[in-house]
Parts: C-alpha cells; sequence; structure tokens
C-alpha cells in the first residue's frame, strides 16, 4: 500500500512542480501569518523552490513512510538550516512549522484534480502525503528549538565569560565587581577567576564589590563566604564592599554571620583601607607584582 | 621507608610535602616535627603543599593537628603555596582550616613569620 499510495506524489511532483510552486508561493504570500518584515519575498521563493526540488528527488529514490534514511538527508539538512536562520531571524516555532505545512494545500490540491474521482486512492494518498508533510512539520519544529536552544547555550557561555572580570586596583590589591546572581555554577567560575589571579599577581587583598549584585539570600551569602574562605587559604585576605541599605538588613534578618570578613560600605572605603593594610606607597606603582 | 624531610632555615622549620600522606607517614611526620621544633626552638613553621594536587578531608586534619601541636610548642604554623584546585576543593569539603595561618608562598610566609617575630621581641 505505501509504495502505491506514493505514486501520484511523485509524479506531481516531478511533473508539475513550477505550477505546484506557483500555487504554493501564492498560498504562503496571502496567508495571513507571512511575516513580510522579517523575510523578503524573493528568499521565500528561494527556499520554497529548493524545497521542491528537494522533496522530488528525494521521493523518486526514498520511502515515503520514513524521514530519517540516507534518501532524505539533503531534505533534513535543507530545513535545519532553514529553522536555524529563521529562529535567527525571529520566526517563531509556529511560522517555521507553518511554512512546511501550506505546502499541504497546493500539494493536495494536485493530487484531487490528477486522481478526480478515484475516492479510495485518493484518501490513500493524501493519507500519505499528510503523513510524510506532518513529519517534515515536525522535524523542522525540532530543528527550531534545537537551533533555539543553541543560542541560548552561547549567550549563556559569554554571559559567563562577560561576567567575572578580577582586576587589579593597585600592588597586591584585586577588585572583583560581581554583577548578577551568584548561583553555584558561577560562584565556582568566580572563584577559580579570583584564585587565579591571585597566583598570577601574588594580591594580599581583594575586594568583593557585590554593588551589582540584586539580592542576598542565605545561599549567595554561602557562595560569599566559600569565596573568602578560599582566597584566604591562598593567602589573600577579602573585604566585600558594596552592600547596599536593603541587603545589610537582609543578611542580618537572615542571621548570616559576616563577622569574620570585612565589609565596607564602598569600594572606596574598602580600596582605602586596602591600601592602608598592605603599606601602598600612593605616589609611585611598580607595576609589576612582587 | 619515606620520609619527610624537615629543613631547618634560622628560627623557622620548612616541611615540603611531595608524596601522598598516609596514617603512617603523616604520624611520623607530627612525631619527627614535634622533636625538632623542641631540639631547634623554632618559632614557626612552614608547610608547603604547592606540589600537592589532590588534597582529601585527611590532609586537611592532619594540617589543622599539626598547627595544633606546633603552638603548643610555641611555634607558629603557616600554610603555604596553596594551590587554587585545592583551596577550592578544601573549601567544598568544609575545611576552611581555621586557626591556621596561610600565605601565598614561601617568600611570603617566612615574611610573615618574620614580621611577627619582629613584632613580639619588638
Amino acid at each position: 500500500m505505501p509504495s502505491a499510495a506514493g505514486q501520484t506524489l511523485r509524479k506531481v511532483l516531478a511533473q508539475s512542480q513550477k505550477e505546484l510552486l506557483g500555487d504554493w508561493l501564492q498560498g504562503q504570500l496571502a496567508a495571513s501569518t507571512l511575516r513580510s518584515d522579517l523575510m523578503k519575498e524573493n528568499e521565500l521563493r528561494e527556499q520554497s523552490r529548493e524545497l521542491l526540488a528537494l522533496l522530488q528527488t528525494a521521493t523518486q529514490n526514498g520511502s515515503l513512510e520514513r524521514i530519517d534514511g540516507t534518501d532524505w538527508t539533503a531534505v533534513r539538512e535543507f530545513l535545519a538550516r532553514v529553522s536555524r536562520s529563521r529562529a535567527q531571524q525571529g520566526f517563531s516555532s509556529s511560522d517555521t512549522a507553518t511554512f512546511v505545512f501550506s505546502l499541504k494545500e497546493p500539494l493536495f490540491a494536485r493530487l484531487r484534480a490528477d486522481l478526480g474521482n478515484d475516492a479510495q486512492a485518493l484518501a490513500d494518498e493524501l493519507w500519505a502525503t499528510g503523513y510524510l508533510l506532518d513529519r517534515l512539520g515536525l522535524y523542522t519544529t525540532e530543528m527550531y528549538v534545537k537551533g533555539r536552544e543553541e543560542v541560548i547555550s552561547r549567550q549563556q557561555r559569554e554571559m559567563m565569560e562577560l561576567s567575572t572580570p578580577v582586576v587589579q586596583l593597585w600592588e597586591n590589591i584585586l577588585a572583583l565587581p560581581l554583577i548578577g546572581t551568584l548561583d553555584s555554577e558561577r560562584t565556582q567560575v568566580v572563584m577559580e577567576s579570583l584564585l587565579q589571579k591571585i597566583v598570577e599577581t601574588g594580591a594580599s587583598i581583594a575586594i568583593i564589590d557585590i554593588t551589582g549584585v540584586p539580592t542576598v539570600d542565605t545561599l549567595v551569602a554561602q557562595h560569599l563566604l566559600k569565596t573568602v574562605a578560599a582566597a584566604r587559604l591562598m593567602g589573600a585576605d577579602c573585604i566585600i564592599s558594596g552592600i547596599r541599605p536593603q541587603i545589610a538588613q537582609t543578611i542580618v534578618h537572615l542571621g548570616v554571620n559576616l563577622s569574620d570578613v570585612t565589609t565596607k560600605a564602598s569600594l572606596a572605603d574598602a580600596f582605602s583601607i586596602a591600601l592602608k593594610r598592605t603599606d601602598a606607597n600612593l605616589s609611585r606603582y611598580s607595576g609589576a607584582a612582587t | 621507608m619515606e620520609k619527610i624531610p624537615i629543613l631547618k632555615m634560622g628560627r623557622f622549620l620548612l616541611v615540603t610535602i611531595q608524596v601522598d600522606m598516609h596514617d603512617q607517614l603523616a604520624m611520623q611526620l607530627q612525631e619527627d616535627l614535634t622533636d625538632r621544633i623542641v631540639a631547634v626552638r623554632a618559632r614557626g613553621v612552614l608547610i608547603d603543599i604547592s606540589s600537592l594536587e589532590v588534597v582529601d578531608s585527611f590532609i586537611g586534619r592532619m594540617i589543622s593537628n599539626i598547627a595544633a601541636m606546633a603552638r603548643v610548642l610555641d611555634a607558629e604554623t603557616v600554610v603555604v603555596g596553596i594551590q587554587p584546585a585545592v583551596a577550592i576543593t578544601l573549601v567544598e569539603l568544609g575545611l576552611s582550616l581555621e586557626g591556621v595561618r596561610t600565605a601565598l608562598n614561601v617568600d611570603r610566609g617566612m615574611a610573615m613569620l618574620q614580621q611577627q617575630l619582629a613584632a613580639e621581641q619588638g
């Protein structure tokens, strides 16, 4: 049955590709879901034409039941490319899937015209074609989601890299301006980069500035204390600065014990005490670490 | 039998741990070190663990013990050369070596001890 059911579809795809493309494009351009703001008409035309050509090749050789075979590789790759580019262009997932599903209408019309009154054959053919297009549409959605996930994970990575700069303020003094919420993964990165910098510069004081940390709960406080403890093991004292009034209140209400750590309201205060502790000579800065 | 060498540098003792610690080695080190502290009237002990890349709670406890013993004998202990990864591990294990002083390297540790000695004498 499956091989018989595909006959007319194959024929239609092979013989009336041009008309099919015309109908399909017309349908897509007329549809209310068209996003002319995101995509040019000729790009859409190009993509539609390519998909039809690839479909024709794939259906000539491959089975209509399964789209994971080697015959369908070209189609799959094409769809993956389209979904990825559409994900980046800002299409929604249903917009992207609609691109494939919209082929149903012109294709079904062609099949009906071809098979005429043979209801049995038409039903079989429609079922096979519908099934095939559904699979392709689902695959497109899947690829779309994958494309989006890639974007998200890339952004996450970039944010992770951006968010943990350790700067040298003075000889033996490092500053670590924290921005954004501290979760355990970020604490790990922060800790690693701070400790690495301590080794590189031989700094003896590290100022952790939490002006940019929106909220401090017990978990964040614990992460901060861990960082302080690790820096202490490396022989560097930590000063926590940039504690906002509300955060000071929260810390006390939560019962977090910060008494072992020097805390200062502003980075300037922390810096001045750090200079005093390191006996820094303000008139000259030798630059290189001792 | 392997043994951890203890070097005397002025009024201080320098212990460099380079091999994996196990019970007997640790006991031996504690014994040797306390003997040496008394024998040379040492005022400070530097424990250099810069070549350790892996630590466990056993080493953490051993270091705390050594520091406590040395303090009883009036010698200050400074642990130096803790690697970043080791520091993170110790903190994650909940061993932040309370009561033990730490320094980045032997130089810094030595300076720290000398400063303290000078302050006591001065």
